[in-house]
């Protein structure tokens, strides 16, 4: 792997990081639950960076905040994460990227905003919903349906921010071509 | 604010890391089975009392658990609706108290400490193409990066608002986001210019192609 791969995949971990910790990009929905701009980082990695180098940077993010760094939104890191009830949504993001990138790569025919929509949706919704409502079922031993409900109030913030992907994605392949992986 | 991740040094910090990860571990499998509240209650009174001997930083600390309790509340109540209020208590105490555990490990555990622990079973992975140095540089990379993107992205975000009232607009996001990649190419190229050669170790390789 090159330099300029690893250096881009960091990158992409520190956004994704940076986008749990600004408090200006947390989005003020769902009654007081804070809902960060963290899965819109998790999007984003998959379009720009592609499925495999996507995933890596989120599996990077994660393996940093395993080691201690607190940047999961709200400020918290360490081997805690891995014993909470959300920590399906946090292993999620990894195949969420990846589903990401790899619809981007599918719908390269359509135009940049509506191919990363749907990927935005296919991967950071319905995958990630999928391991998120897993973990709860392991964790807090809860049913398919009880899960679901409980989550339920995120989804209509996650739309936004696939939404945001789009327009982000759209925005920085007018202004740097290279921004999208394989489109320029 | 990536420093304030690690407690003041206390005895705690004094056991090695990998005593502390196989400790957490053993702690976290053996409440798994565990459906007595009173045992349940017992240990979150021993981390608590682990907590208070950290003193104010040990209490400023529970505060991180903060965010989770809308997520807590939910899973307790459907836990009390679906069975009773035992099993509701039980489920969220026994979270609790793993939580608390593990982030005991964290905080009083240097990063180098735990990549260090980690070190040898990466070396195991080797054979699958993972780089235990490549890894280095990138956990490296992103700690660096965070600061630089938080500063670069508040100067935008203060040089736009000081000349509109508007909300920061969607193109002032891509606008940084190409900064950034700009940014990105920049290090790699000066990583490589110091030398870092980011090739497989096994092989020696023969001398890289010139940047392009």
């Amino acid at each position: 792997m090159e330099s300029r791969t690893i250096v881009r995949i960091a990158l992409i971990a520190a956004v994704i990081a940076v986008l749990g910790l600004l408090p200006g990009v947390v989005l003020p929905i769902a009654a007081g639950v804070p809902v960060t701009a963290q899965t819109l980082g998790v999007m984003l990695a998959g379009i720009v960076l592609g499925p495999r180098h996507g995933a890596l940077a989120v599996l990077l993010f994660v393996f940093v905040v395993l080691l201690g760094a607190p940047l999961l939104s709200g400020g918290r890191g360490g081997l805690g994460v891995l014993f909470g009830p959300s920590v399906g949504f946090l292993v999620g993001f990894v195949p969420a990227a990846f589903v990401t990138g790899l619809l981007m790569q599918r719908l390269k025919r359509l135009p940049v905003f509506v191919a990363a929509l749907v990927a935005a949706i296919g991967g950071g919704i319905v995958v990630e919903y999928a391991c998120g409502i897993v973990g709860l079922m392991a964790v807090a031993r809860m049913s398919v349906v009880q899960a679901l409900v409980a989550t339920a109030v995120f989804i209509p913030g996650d739309l936004l921010k696939a939404l945001a992907t789009a327009f982000v994605a759209e925005a920085s392949f007018r202004a740097y071509p290279a921004a999208i992986a394989g489109r320029a | 604010m990536i420093a304030d991740s690690l407690a003041p040094p206390n005895w705690l910090s004094r056991v090695p890391a990998g005593v502390k990860l196989a400790a957490l571990a053993l702690f976290s499998i053996a409440l798994v089975p565990v459906d007595d509240w009173r045992i349940l209650a017992a240990a979150l009174l021993a981390l608590g009392a682990i907590y208070a001997g950290f003193g104010r930083y040990g209490l400023a600390r529970l505060k991180l658990l903060r965010p989770l309790l809308p997520l807590l509340v939910v899973i307790g109540a459907v836990q009390a609706l679906s069975n009773d209020w035992e099993a509701g208590a039980v489920i969220v105490m026994r979270l609790v108290a793993m939580l608390l555990a593990a982030d005991l490990v964290s905080m009083t555990t240097t990063m180098s400490a735990l990549m260090e622990v980690l070190a040898p079973p990466l070396r195991l992975l080797r054979p699958l193409g993972v780089n235990p140095r490549k890894m280095s540089l990138a956990v490296a990379l992103v700690l660096r990066f965070v600061p630089v993107l938080m500063t670069r992205w508040r100067a935008r975000e203060e040089a736009w608002k000081a000349r509109s009232s508007r909300r920061v607009p969607v193109r002032l996001i891509a606008a940084f986001f190409a900064e950034i990649l700009q940014l990105a190419d920049r290090v790699a190229e000066a990583l490589d210019a110091r030398g870092f050669d980011t090739a497989p170790v096994a092989p020696r390789a023969a001398p890289r192609p010139p940047a392009d």
